[in-house]
């Protein structure tokens, strides 16, 4: 039997990484929470989605940056190691290179003020907007919570509502309510 | 018809490439082309204008890489030895030669130079390695070249 087998094939996945030709890499990671589809490009992770099609997400990355997207175990495995530290609790930070230049400046400016809400904090949206110097944008920000490319590393589970309600959650209120839970935000 | 993510051309030719690949190579040879060729193509893809004809281009870049492959001398040959004696000899001219030999460097040398198969394959039939099945070639060519002068 001729198959490519599976070490043929993973070397083949390793040499592209490493040779810097590919535009994406990613890789599929379980959590305790569901598979997440992690993405990444030379400049660091730019995608992490919840119960991705594949198809349409390989489309979209191809289309944002470049055609030579590849599933690549090698370039996802930093993320794949923090998330599981995450997910057991030890630890309360990322420290993963991050591909947001993509994005618009008020995106990125919100994005950032968000990586600064800490482990086990909440804020509300008004807050963020404030803190992100447009105080009357709060559903401006809701919407740049429901974009956010990235997901628990960006962690807009910890934007709520001003009433104290979850509000919505890109991938489901149940998952925003398990990682609030998780960090002992939420009783 | 667009350009699809490399990905999807990669899991769309991969098996077709890598038999075609075996069938010109062999199993070993074929898997170092198998990786060059899809990373030569890595290479080239966004330079493609359009998704049509992405097999034939696949093929293309396979067939090329194959022939290189066949063209390079290998490293590990033993034949030039007797060659550059009196012409590269047809293996069919040397096997009944090679009856006489000891069984450990008969096998190994019917299976490099009647087989082509690599050391590495020959040292696995042999239940030795690749040194030991060089060795035992290498000895079974010489006692071979001693014949033929006789």
């Amino acid at each position: 039997m001729t198959a490519v087998s599976p070490d043929l094939d993973r070397r083949f996945r390793d040499a592209a990484a490493s040779e810097n030709l590919l535009d994406v890499a990613y890789d599929l990671v379980d959590t305790p929470i569901g598979t997440l589809l992690i993405a990444a490009t030379e400049r660091g992770f730019c995608r992490i989605a919840y119960d991705a099609e594949p198809d349409r997400e390989l489309e979209r990355l191809a289309r944002a940056f470049g055609v030579r997207v590849l599933r690549s175990a090698l370039p996802i495995d930093p993320a794949r190691r923090q998330l599981d530290e995450y997910f057991d609790g030890r630890r309360h930070r990322f420290d993963l290179p991050l591909d947001i230049a993509l994005l618009a400046d008020f995106n990125r400016r919100v994005l950032r003020e968000l990586a600064r809400v800490p482990y086990g904090d909440v804020v509300t949206y008004g807050e963020l907007a404030a803190r992100a110097a447009r105080p009357r944008a709060a559903r401006a920000v809701g919407t740049v919570m429901h974009r956010n490319p990235l997901p628990i590393v960006l962690p807009c589970h910890r934007v709520i509502g001003a009433n104290g309600k979850l509000v919505g959650y890109g991938g489901g209120l149940e998952r925003k309510e398990a990682l609030l839970r998780l960090e002992g935000a939420l009783l | 018809m667009t350009l699809p993510p490399f990905e999807r051309f990669y899991e769309e030719h991969r098996e077709e490439i890598f038999s075609f690949l075996v069938r010109r190579l062999g199993r070993a040879r074929a898997e170092d082309a198998f990786q060059e060729t899809f990373l030569r193509a890595l290479r080239a893809y966004p330079k493609l204008r359009h998704g049509e004809h992405l097999r034939a281009w696949a093929y293309t870049i396979a067939s090329r890489i194959a022939i290189d492959e066949h063209r390079r001398p290998r490293p590990d040959a033993e034949l030039p030895e007797l060659a550059a004696l009196d012409g590269r000899p047809a293996f069919a001219q040397l096997e009944h030669l090679a009856d006489e030999l000891p069984p450990t460097e008969r096998a190994a040398v019917v299976l490099r130079y009647g087989y082509d198969l690599d050391y590495a394959e020959i040292g696995v039939a042999l239940g030795s390695n690749a040194t030991a099945a060089r060795q035992a070639a290498s000895a079974g060519i010489r006692r071979l070249r001693r014949k033929e002068l006789q």
